[in-house]
């Protein structure tokens, strides 16, 4: 039985998507940028995804970008808005728990001239609106705080952020990083108060290589990327029509049944949790005490006492079972989570920590399989550890 | 520019009745390099001589970058991009510097004897596209090996000499230590040369038996396969893996360093043993500070089989005295005891340094510092013993007499074979 759990690292594509996709690259292959009829055909399917996608996001088309996934969308809204703020102010405020793609260009702000706050957060991986507020300054040009977090599945209070933010100085803005939360929750961007959004196409069983930024009609960005000019200039480049046809497809998809895949998407992550609770010194990380549907509905973050993470992770593997170790772009270079960490977890867990991420492909029997191989599993490779 | 390459080689050299089988080694080894690189080539013997003849050039081809004979030590490692398209002189230069038996290479000009004027234009033509700088001493050493032609060595030297002379008022002759040699040679074609590239040495892959190479991810073991297989012995390796202690990106991180150590020593065949259940009976059986001595016992055991079965006359490990507590004199002779075959531990004198230096020279470095854990490292204890007792590692092993011979049966027989680097 193969049962793929990594869903929050990526997903399998939808097929419709996959078919739309093959049809644009051999048959309907054109430049959106050329004057001839096949140039207009792709310019067609750019079209529809901007209408699809602001449809579902309620923004006018006019705000959508499309990149080369989560870690351009996050890089342009944060290098882009600081550059063109500069004269504003020089302080942003983010959060410890960022993905890399936002903690970086943060550091390659600060190491520009820019002073970045990193706010902490709770025992459950969220921050509190208090350090938000006392960190707020009036030089403050920009505030970036993940939706749902990658690696704990965490959700941050984006519309009491937003609301804050907006209260105590509206020149201030709001980036979200809602590349786990796109095709989970509904966002509506506008009335959270979010001036800038990510997205990404693999992570919703759409392809790789293409993401998302709403730039909300008040921001003025400075681009990152030079060329031709599309994208009303601030994202030069062909666009990837085939990619950005199948990210609305597979938006579309999965919007349309949004609340039934969500109900059931909470089950199995109950069913889950309850499950490897009942094996002694275990820990679920970045569930609130207010329950299971304050965190994200697919990700489940699990400590093993005694077992390490990497020898349980390649012991379901040979189950067939692929989970994750940390977040997937940091695996390959082993070294405890900042988001855990964060969070204030015992060091001797930081290293027998899983992650476990579902999708809407994941069936009820899979849970119970991979339940069953845990319970297997760990009393033998806690009876061989590092003396 | 260039037409040919004339192979230079060192120890071949001096072999007597034998000299040919080291020659035709050679000449497969180069055969088998060149693959990898565009262009068509003929790789053949002419009195006494490798020369590979690169049938097409490149259009606009020329090789003033390597005008000083020299190429940086840094392009050894680097495996070309594979056989596509035309020639390339630096391409092909890379690829002849990773066969062992060459102890130079020597780009050389065919040209036709059409007469003396001609041939000066042709040589002052060479010299003036190969050295950008002409401000350099110079000498012209010919040889006459057609008979029939009008000049006699010296003659020719001379006048060549004349002719440069006049024409390349800035260079001087040195007949001592020129920093110019200017080969030529009359046969039915004339040779122009006078670049030597200097080559890795050693012996051809395959003049000297086959040995069991045993391969960890480490930086040693690939440093040490080299070693040996620069002495013209063709490599086999083992490598012990422990699912799911040890993860298929380290696996696949030992495919990529045999495939670095084929790119000089021929295709590599790998055995991958399943080494978990014997090293969690040992965990379980002995205590736990020898438990890296005892399994490194049973590698040995194993490897050996194996190399028993491939025709192996030897077991190759990547040891360095005083390195690790498993490589003390005592631990050493502890893990030696166990073999009937010669292992040979090329690496033995070095400092972690050099074998650094050398892994970085032949490639392996950066894939052997890729973070995976290999089952070396898993359930190391914090003190293992540095002196241990033969005699007690012995008695320790007798706690293991129930089950091992079994499992060892199994790891044997359910052991995977991967060929690397075969084209």
């Amino acid at each position: 039985m193969e049962v793929y759990l990594d869903n929050s690292a990526t997903t399998r594509v939808f097929p419709q998507v996959a078919e739309l996709m093959t049809k644009i690259m051999c048959t309907d292959y054109g430049n959106p940028s050329s004057l001839h009829a096949k140039g207009v055909a792709a310019e067609q399917y750019l079209r529809g995804a901007g209408q699809t996608l602001s449809r579902i996001l309620k923004v006018s088309e006019r705000e959508l970008l499309f990149t080369s996934g989560g870690t351009e969308s996050d890089n342009l809204a944060l290098a882009g808005a600081a550059l063109a703020l500069r004269r504003q102010g020089n302080h942003i405020i983010t959060t410890q728990i960022e993905h890399p793609a936002v903690l970086q260009t943060c550091a390659y702000l600060e190491a520009n001239g820019f002073r970045v706050t990193y706010l902490p957060v709770d025992g459950y991986g969220r921050i509190r609106l208090e350090d938000l507020q006392r960190a707020m300054t009036p030089d403050t040009i920009l505030v970036s705080v993940m939706h749902i977090n990658n690696e704990v599945g965490s959700v941050q209070p984006i519309a009491e952020a937003g609301a804050l933010i907006r209260r105590m100085n509206p020149r201030t803005l709001f980036h979200v990083d809602a590349v786990q939360s796109f095709g989970k929750e509904r966002i509506y961007p506008k009335r959270m108060n979010v001036d800038m959004l990510s997205a990404s196409g693999h992570k919703i069983h759409g392809p790789k290589g293409v993401g998302l930024l709403y730039v909300g009609e008040r921001v003025k960005l400075q681009p990152i990327l030079f060329g031709g000019g599309q994208q009303r200039g601030l994202r030069s480049g062909t666009e990837n029509v085939p990619g950005i046809a199948g990210l609305a497809r597979a938006a579309e998809l999965l919007y349309g049944s949004l609340d039934e895949d969500v109900e059931r998407l909470y089950g199995l992550k109950r069913q889950f949790l309850e499950g490897v609770s009942r094996i002694e010194g275990v820990r679920i990380n970045g569930v609130p005490e207010s329950g299971i549907g304050d965190s994200a509905p697919h990700v489940c973050s699990v400590s093993f006492g005694g077992v390490r993470s990497e020898v349980l992770l390649h012991a379901l593997e040979e189950k067939g079972i692929y989970v994750s170790a940390g977040s997937a772009c940091s695996a390959r270079r082993p070294q405890p989570s900042a988001a855990l960490k964060a969070m204030g977890i015992p060091g001797e867990l930081l290293s027998s920590t899983l992650r476990f991420s579902f999708s809407v492909f994941t069936t009820q029997e899979e849970i119970c399989y991979t339940l069953q191989q845990i319970y297997s599993l760990i009393p033998m490779l806690r009876r061989y550890t590092r003396r | 520019m260039f037409t040919a390459f004339l192979i230079k080689y060192a120890e071949i050299g001096i072999k007597g009745k034998n000299r040919y089988l080291f020659e035709d080694a050679l000449i497969h080894q180069i055969k088998y390099a060149l693959k990898k690189c565009g262009g068509r080539y003929e790789v053949h013997k002419s009195q006494g001589r490798i020369f590979v003849d690169i049938l097409e050039e490149a259009p606009g081809d020329t090789a003033s970058g390597e005008a000083c004979g020299e190429i940086p030590g840094e392009s050894l490692g680097k495996a070309p991009g594979g056989a596509y398209g035309e020639f390339d002189f630096d391409e092909t230069v890379a690829a002849l510097k990773t066969v062992f038996g060459i102890s130079g290479i020597c780009p050389v000009v065919y040209t036709e004897d059409e007469g003396f004027e001609k041939l000066c234009e042709t040589v002052i033509r060479y010299l003036g596209d190969v050295y950008p700088d002409l401000e350099q001493t110079f000498k012209v050493k010919a040889r006459r090996a057609r008979k029939d032609y009008p000049k006699d060595s010296m003659t020719l030297a001379s006048d060549l000499g004349e002719a440069i002379l006049e024409a390349y008022p800035q260079m001087r002759v040195d007949v001592h230590e020129p920093q110019i040699l200017l080969n030529i040679e009359v046969r039915e074609k004339i040779y122009i040369y006078s670049m030597t590239i200097p080559g890795p040495g050693g012996m051809p892959v395959g003049t000297n038996g086959k040995a069991m190479l045993l391969l960890s991810g480490g930086i040693d073991s690939p440093v040490a396969g080299y070693m040996i297989a620069k002495r013209g012995v063709k490599i086999d390796a083992v490598y012990f893996h422990a699912p799911p202690y040890t993860s298929e990106r380290a696996k696949q991180k030992v495919v990529d360093l045999a495939a670095a150590l084929a790119g000089f020593a021929g295709p590599v065949y790998l055995h991958v043993i399943n080494f978990t259940d014997i090293q969690l009976y040992i965990y379980e059986k002995c205590p736990h500070e020898e438990l890296t001595i005892i399994m490194r016992r049973y590698m040995m055991r194993i490897a050996e089989a194996i190399a028993g079965q491939t025709q192996c006359q030897g077991l190759v490990t990547g040891e360095s005295i005083g390195q690790v507590a498993s490589q003390t004199m005592s631990s050493l002779a502890a893990t030696n005891e166990v073999c009937r075959m010669p292992v040979y531990r090329p690496l033995i004198g070095f400092d972690k340094q050099e074998i650094v230096e050398a892994a970085q020279r032949i490639g392996t470095f950066e894939t052997s510092i890729l973070p995976y854990e290999d089952c070396c490292t898993i359930f190391v204890a914090k003190h293992p013993v540095t002196r241990p007792n033969v005699g007690i590692i012995r008695r320790h092993e007798q706690n293991l007499a129930e089950k091992i011979d079994a499992l060892v049966e199994a790891a044997l027989a359910g052991r995977e074979l991967i060929v690397v680097g075969r084209q």
